[in-house]
């Protein structure tokens, strides 16, 4: 009778030390997290100004800016956004909804889920081997977008097979029976029901591939820019221009790593700023996330 | 839904649509890390002067890196943190890619210390080359294995790493040999991170370019170096008047022919030269002196094609070097 006491007390202990342990092990992420956070933004908030972000950079720390960083990484982005998307649904839909189960779509799927662990370096060397030298697009944003749009192409499709998997088979069903072909039942039930899912893959995407910086050094990203990209509208027919895509560019990251590389302290404070930037830029997409899936679930009544 | 996400790429749109289109000319440079402050400071004052009509992209991808674009016809302009090799000018005749050499400003290699260290003022290059030479790895770990009356203390040393021109340069000029260094210090291709490791550390020696002293001289002190003739430190004065050698060096850009045929580029050239002597100070950097900018005017008006700074012997009297016949 003592014996069973003493180890249902030593089991309890055991749970609470275990309690303590997690409590531990996960306030070591956080706190490191916060502080980082934290004091980027004592760093860096003083510096965020309306013309901090119309300006270009400068040898004056005070006058230096992210204009052409920002724009340059949202442009990059829309190129990536437009390739990877297209790309990425199609070859999930296929995929999942018409390829057949044989070895070769096994094989297919076993090397996406291992082009979602590369390096991002390695696509970067690819991407100068065959998108500046082969088909010579040049050091540009065009370039840039379709790196990053290889990069998370993986990511897109893996999450569009996840989303489309969650669909039930009873609706596909459903559909068939109603005499809708296979097309008319992807396009109309199994997409519409999945949409949240695949958004909620691009954006995670779109939020890494933001953030990247091998690839576009090795492509040729500039550090030095003081001018923006050409305009997508002209005021000549046919009034819709394409050349921004084959101007030079530079990104944030870039602009940061620049900053911080100088030796005046005040170009460090101005790194914290644009660091402070693009964090934003990555809470507010992950967050964008987050709602679109939550509002995409809250829709579906099965 | 879809509005959500097209909505912040439409802002976007819209901004490219109140920025005007600009012309088409571009001067496309890239190249040395250690050169880009400078050509940054021209390019931001020439694309002001020029109100935007010619568009400057300044890229870092290293001297060597640099060079290779500029042989391989993909740039206008190359910075060079040192003069061009021996291999480099043969890729360069293998592309029939031709340059003209233009030397822009000095920066003063700077051995520091840590400011609390009381015994190092001056450093001879014996003493420097007992340190940092390859066969010191391991070997020279104390202080006063260099001088016998500096403390027994461990010596901690901080320096560039090996792809780095400054790297290059200063094992030319203290150990004799380019690229010929001891590998165990604490290597970083970011000088604030040396500047950081001296500046904590009291037994701390480090190398580095001058402008991460300049701007960091509360937390440094400067190793004055001694020839022979008693200990120079760096400083705009000494490297003018060519006492502190063998650590000051000329930093250069190399300028394409092909590039020269367009209006742009030769206009540029002739700007950054005009303005070198003030902005190369602006960014703590050292001008030349005028008789050397009007010599490297010269070769660019008269177009004078190729080298005479490759090989170049650190400490060697650059007047003398660049009146040289410059070859290909």
């Amino acid at each position: 009778m003592m014996s069973l006491k003493t180890t249902i007390q030593m089991n309890k202990r055991f749970d609470a030390l275990f309690a303590i342990l997690g409590l531990l092990s996960l306030l070591v992420g956080l706190t490191t997290l916060l502080a980082l956070v934290v004091d980027l933004f004592l760093d860096g908030a003083d510096h965020l100004s309306w013309t901090f972000f119309t300006s270009f950079p400068s040898r004056f720390p005070e006058k230096a800016g992210i204009l052409s960083s920002w724009v340059g990484s949202s442009v990059v982005m829309l190129v990536t956004t437009a390739t990877a998307v297209p790309l990425g649904v199609a070859a999930g839909v296929y995929l999942e909804e018409y390829a057949p189960k044989n070895w070769l779509t096994s094989l297919i799927e076993i090397n996406i889920a291992n082009l979602a662990g590369i390096p991002s370096i390695v696509y970067g060397l690819m991407a100068l081997g065959l998108f500046v030298y082969q088909f010579r697009l040049g050091q540009s944003i065009q370039t840039a977008g379709l790196t990053l749009a290889l990069l998370i192409l993986p990511i897109v499709i893996i999450s569009t097979r996840e989303a489309i998997r969650a669909v039930p088979a009873t609706m596909r069903e459903a559909s068939y029976a109603m005499g809708a072909t296979k097309w008319q039942t992807t396009r109309d039930h199994v997409l519409p029901y999945s949409l949240g899912g695949i958004l909620t893959g691009i954006i995670i995407g779109l939020s890494r591939a933001i953030g990247e910086t091998a690839p576009l050094i090795t492509i040729g990203a500039l550090t030095f820019i003081a001018f923006l990209p050409h305009a997508p509208f002209s005021s000549q027919f046919p009034f819709v221009s394409f050349e921004w895509l084959e101007d030079p560019f530079t990104v944030m990251p870039i602009q940061i790593f620049n900053w911080v590389s100088r030796p005046q302290d005040e170009f460090h404070l101005n790194a914290a700023g644009a660091g402070l930037v693009l964090m934003v830029m990555v809470m507010v997409m992950n967050g964008l996330a987050i709602a679109i899936r939550y509002r995409f679930r809250k829709k579906i009544k099965w | 839904m879809k509005k959500e996400i097209i909505r912040p790429f439409t802002l976007c749109l819209i901004l490219f649509v109140l920025h005007d289109a600009q012309a088409g000319s571009l001067v496309k440079i890239d190249g040395s890390s250690t050169v880009y402050p400078v050509t940054e400071a021209v390019a931001e004052e020439f694309q002001a002067a020029k109100k935007g009509a010619i568009r400057v992209t300044v890229g870092i991808s290293g001297t060597g890196g640099g060079f290779k674009k500029l042989c391989r016809g993909e740039i206008d302009i190359a910075n060079a943190s040192r003069p061009i090799k021996s291999e480099e000018m043969t890729s360069c005749r293998e592309e029939s890619v031709q340059y003209v050499e233009l030397p822009i400003a000095y920066d003063a290699l700077t051995v520091a210390v840590n400011p609390n260290n009381t015994w190092v003022t001056s450093m001879t290059v014996d003493e420097l080359k007992k340190i940092w030479e390859p066969a010191a790895q391991g070997a020279i770990t104390k202080w006063n294995q260099i001088r016998s009356d500096w403390p027994d203390k461990p010596i901690k040393l901080y320096g560039p790493g090996s792809d780095s021109g400054t790297f290059d340069y200063f094992t030319e000029a203290i150990v004799g040999k380019a690229k010929s260094s001891r590998g165990d210090y604490t290597a970083s291709e970011d000088d604030n991170i040396l500047v950081q490791g001296v500046a904590s550390d009291v037994n701390a020696l480090g190398y580095f370019g001058f402008a991460y002293y300049e701007e960091n001289k509360t937390k440094l002190k400067a190793v004055a170096i001694d020839t022979g003739k008693g200990g120079v430190l760096p400083s705009r004065q000494n490297v003018d008047n060519g006492t502190y050698i063998p650590l000051s060096r000329p930093i250069f850009i190399y300028v394409s022919k092909q590039g020269l045929t367009k209006p742009e580029v030769r206009v540029f050239a002739e700007f950054y030269l005009k303005s070198a002597a003030s902005l190369s100070t602006a960014v703590k950097y050292i001008p030349l002196s005028a008789v050397l900018y009007e010599a490297a005017h010269r070769r660019l008006d008269q177009s004078l094609l190729g080298t005479t700074f490759s090989g170049y012997k650190p400490g060697s009297k650059i007047e003398t070097v660049i009146a040289e016949k410059p070859r290909l």
